[in-house]
């Protein structure tokens, strides 16, 4: 028999160490444990984020590093919520979230209810759509450039195909008003399937009976998919749209890969600016106070949203 | 077979089922065309209509792994026949491989990264877990829920103090450094799956080891870690593949040494503008595995995509 590294341990272990192990209380083991999740975590995490709070009120730029360091209090807040430009860039990322949502609910829903008429074959067809949402968003936004290009790329040849439009007449990525929606279609296609992951598993949750029970009062199938089908998976579509949410509020990879926030600023989602601020411009003390201000956007509209999705759940 | 009142007719079986094929198709034609360049030729890959059915060449692959040099005509004679089939297909286009690119390191350090993470984050997460699960941990909610918090703040906003503070302790651009911070990124992910996953596990269990005369330790080593195998290897493919696909930390904090490859393969590019082929033979390269991953994680992928939140 072989020893497991606990038992070569306890057996190395002079007596006295092993009866203190041993007589280790439920607390102290629960703390041994869970300590150095939260030390790395303080570490990176929270310390970094308290000296960015800290950075948020100088005027310290990394790639100088002799300058004094002022104290500027509130200005940079201030600045960044005056800038113009800076509201630009939330109108892109209003833009991205709210049609990149709408698409996927609609879209992620519909797949997930047609699945879960458990025809042949579903789980392999599931497992194929799936596959888009679990590659690097670098790496596949890097390749919709590609299939984005007007001269050779598929995307505009198909809509060419279907359209009649001359292939080489548009540019997804090099149109201020086409480049937008570039993003939108490269991001539905990659994250649909965690909407319709989602939603498949608040379908499923619904329990046969209920729609039984409709059937024997004579509701028609429009009535109970109103009435039954989506009050019951919408705790599940709140959360599905609560983690898109988040996510696409911090999108980074995908877009800067796929437009670079450009042409213009037409495609500069927040952290692209922020991005920028802070490591092209190093505008180190700016920044912060721009990356202090999107977190608690997110926090805080996560929160009331949180609470929200309690009392769904609740009802 | 039984009736049933909500079993589907043929009809719409018949519908659903060609219309969700019909969407698999769509969404996977991306990614067979980045598979199908990877094998073509520089002419087929920008040819215009688009190929679909060409005569497979190596050339990206080759040029993925391979600097090459322009040569002269009486270069290549003076050099004498090719010796190998990648010398060849070199040749053909009148260069010469000078090195190997930089691709493999950058691949390498992926795996290297990748794996140490989910390593350090497996071993911090499952006992974090555990204790959550089955002790009473001061706070529990509070620091369950600050976990979970740490994954809301975008990967910029914490990235210019990460700088810095890799900066002084000589962690940028390092291994060593890149494993702490996937680590600490994937924390949240396991610690969330882990409790869910050993919640399930009955306490009676550990009861009758520890009656047995287990200890603590040997009642988490022999019985609940075996029970919640499956749950572990899962959780450590979701953090293996967040790792593996992480782009923002990656592209601020390393340039040289510790690189991965997501921040790479966007900059390959040939002797003449960007050499698609190539960069298709990377991404199918870094792609695959993680296919193959997600058609093994296909029962557990709801649970990890939504931090436990949803179990079927």
């Amino acid at each position: 028999m072989t020893l497991s590294p606990m038992e070569t341990a306890a057996a190395k272990t002079p007596d006295g160490l092993a009866k203190r192990i041993r007589g280790f209380s439920d607390r102290t083991i629960a703390w041994i444990f869970v300590a150095p999740t939260i030390f790395l975590l303080l570490a990176v995490n929270i310390f970094p984020l308290i000296w960015t709070i800290r950075l948020s009120f100088t005027n310290f730029r990394v790639n100088r590093p002799n300058n004094d360091v002022e104290w500027v209090g509130l200005r940079n807040y201030e600045r960044i919520l005056t800038d113009p430009d800076v509201w630009n860039t939330m109108q892109a990322t209003a833009h991205f979230l709210i049609w990149t949502i709408t698409l996927q609910v609609l879209i992620g829903f519909t797949l997930a209810y047609l699945i879960n008429k458990k025809f042949k074959g579903n789980d392999m067809w599931t497992t194929i759509i799936v596959f888009p949402m679990m590659l690097s968003p670098a790496v596949v936004g890097n390749f919709w450039t590609f299939l984005y290009q007007p001269q050779i790329g598929l995307f505009n040849y198909v809509v060419a195909f279907f359209t009649g439009a001359d292939p080489a007449s548009f540019s997804m990525i090099g149109d201020v008003h086409l480049a937008p929606w570039a993003i939108v279609i490269a991001d539905t296609w990659m994250w649909t399937p965690f909407v319709m992951l989602i939603c498949l598993a608040g379908l499923r949750s619904i329990p046969d009976s209920i729609y039984e029970a409709a059937e024997c009062d004579r509701a028609s199938k429009w009535r109970q998919f109103w009435t039954i089908t989506i009050p019951m998976a919408l705790p599940f579509l709140m959360l599905a749209v609560l983690f898109r949410g988040i996510e696409n509020f911090k999108m980074f990879d995908l877009v800067v890969q796929l437009t670079g926030g450009g042409p213009g600023n037409t495609t500069t989602l927040t952290s692209i600016d922020l991005k920028r601020e802070a490591f092209e411009k190093w505008r180190t003390g700016y920044s912060s106070a721009y990356a202090v201000i999107l977190f608690v956007t997110v926090f805080g509209l996560a929160s009331i949203y949180v609470k929200a999705l309690n009392k769904v759940k609740e009802r | 077979m039984s009736f049933s009142v909500t079993e589907p007719t043929k009809g719409t079986k018949w519908f659903a089922g060609v219309f969700v094929a019909l969407y698999a198709v769509i969404t996977l034609v991306p990614l067979l065309w980045i598979v199908a360049t990877g094998f073509k030729s520089p002419a087929d890959s920008i040819a215009y209509p688009p190929v679909v059915v060409f005569e497979p060449s190596l050339e990206g692959y080759v040029n993925l792994f391979t600097e090459r040099t322009r040569a002269t005509p009486d270069m290549l004679e003076a050099a004498g026949p090719a010796e190998t089939w990648y010398d060849q297909i070199t040749r053909e286009r009148g260069t010469v491989i000078s090195g190997p690119s930089r691709y493999g390191e950058r691949f390498l350090n992926s795996v290297i990264i990748g794996f140490g993470s989910t390593f350090l984050c497996m071993a911090l997460g499952t006992m974090a877990a555990y204790a959550f699960s089955r002790f009473k941990v001061p706070l529990k909610d509070d620091l369950l829920f600050f976990i979970l918090s740490t994954r809301m703040m975008p990967p910029i906003a914490v990235a210019i103090p990460i700088f810095l503070m890799f900066r002084n302790l000589g962690l940028n651009d390092t291994h060593l450094g890149m494993i702490l911070l996937y680590t600490a990124v994937n924390l949240s992910l396991s610690v969330w799956l882990l409790k869910g996953f050993i919640d399930e596990i009955p306490i009676e269990y550990e009861e009758a080891a520890l009656i047995d005369g287990y200890t603590r330790f040997q009642a988490f080593y022999k019985v609940v870690l075996p029970q919640a195998a499956t749950g572990i290897a899962s959780t450590a493919i979701f953090c293996l593949i967040f790792a593996w696909n992480e782009y923002a930390f990656a592209v601020l904090l390393t340039s040289g040494t510790a690189q991965t490859a997501p921040p790479f393969i966007p900059t390959i590019i040939g002797t003449s503008g960007k050499d698609w082929p190539a960069v298709a033979a990377g991404a199918t390269i870094f792609l695959v595995p993680v296919m193959v991953f997600t058609i093994l994680l296909r029962k557990h992928l709801l649970r990890g995509i939504t931090f436990g939140a949803v179990r079927k």
